[in-house]
């Protein structure tokens, strides 16, 4: 089984128990306040540091290339409350044009 | 009959929901290949995993280098939310025995929002499920597709696929902005993870900057 196999099985599985849990564990611990702040605020940290880092991070080091371009489209669009397709169709398009500037 | 039409209302709701995920499924198959991962194991990802942002964030850490544990991290904290939702759908559907699984399976934030915005019970369910059914059904056809398509794509950065994964990012993150203190969580996380980027193992700064989230405890006190 190869590494990425068994991040692949550990997550499916992971995510699936996750779900679960939520049917097992008494709702009056889930609906602790501190908790439900906590875990509403969990995946705005993580997309926004997805974004950072996969828009501006190259391996070690910070790169600003065709991807902030990119991004700049995308979040104009979802401000605008484009639809996804429309946001990442374009975010591609303009990627694509300024990484063939680029490089011209 | 008033229910009939109320069903016929959500089920029609369902389907453009279904649509809508078509084409995160696409470019999340074709990131995916991209990332390095085998269409197979996209396609198992996208049956038994079944949540987008989680399975993003696994592919556009792994496929940027970092280490699979961080990856499988985030994915897992992204998950977490799911939980939450659980507790909620529980409340309302009441799943017995094998049923409980098999709720607990397609619960996410597409089938949890449709089930919590109806006021009866019984079309509760039915919001809940046929979400959950065609949701389910587009993001696999849509996901497998995606991975397919991807084979054929030249280099990411040429047809500006590298741009999906914040592009997509940002279009989960914004609907969570529902308050000054979620962007201002959003931006300090952010600003983290680029910070501590340079030094710690690939994959890393993003759990860091999720970490922020711990924060908002700090704040309401």
């Amino acid at each position: 089984m190869t590494a990425l196999w068994i991040a692949v099985a550990v997550a499916s599985a992971g995510c699936a128990a996750l779900k679960f849990s939520g049917y097992l564990v008494p709702s009056a611990v889930l609906q602790r306040p501190d908790l439900q702040h906590v875990l509403e605020a969990l995946p705005v940290a993580l997309l926004s540091a997805l974004i950072a880092v996969s828009t501006f991070g190259s391996g070690h080091q910070l790169r600003l290339d065709s991807r902030a371009a990119g991004l700049v489209a995308a979040i104009l669009l979802v401000v605008l409350r484009a639809p996804f397709v429309v946001v990442v169709a374009v975010a591609c398009a303009v990627a694509a044009a300024a990484h063939a500037l680029a490089g011209a | 009959m008033a229910l009939d039409s109320d069903r016929r209302r959500i089920a029609l709701r369902a389907l453009a929901i279904g649509v809508s995920v078509a084409p995160f499924g696409l470019s999340f198959g074709a990131v995916a290949i991209s990332g390095g991962f085998s269409v197979l194991q996209i396609c198992v990802l996208s049956l038994v995993l079944f949540s987008g942002a989680s399975q993003f964030a696994l592919v556009s850490i792994a496929g940027g280098g970092g280490g699979l544990a961080s990856a499988v991290s985030t994915a897992l904290l992204l998950g977490l939310r799911n939980g939450l939702y659980g507790a909620r759908v529980n409340a309302l559907l009441r799943p017995r025995r094998w049923r409980r699984l098999l709720t607990a399976q397609v619960t996410i934030d597409e089938s949890t929002a449709m089930a919590v915005s109806e006021n009866d019970a019984e079309l509760s369910r039915w919001a809940f499920w046929v979400t959950a059914a065609s949701v389910y059904v587009f993001w696999n056809i849509a996901t497998l597709a995606g991975a397919l398509v991807g084979r054929g794509l030249g280099s990411p950065a040429t047809i500006g696929l590298d741009a999906a994964g914040p592009a997509a990012f940002a279009a989960l993150l914004r609907p969570r902005l529902t308050h000054p203190r979620q962007l201002a969580v959003a931006l300090t996380a952010a600003a983290l993870a680029i910070a501590t980027s340079s030094f710690l193992p690939i994959g890393l700064p993003v759990i860091v900057g999720g970490l922020v989230a711990l924060a908002v405890l700090l704040v309401r006190r």
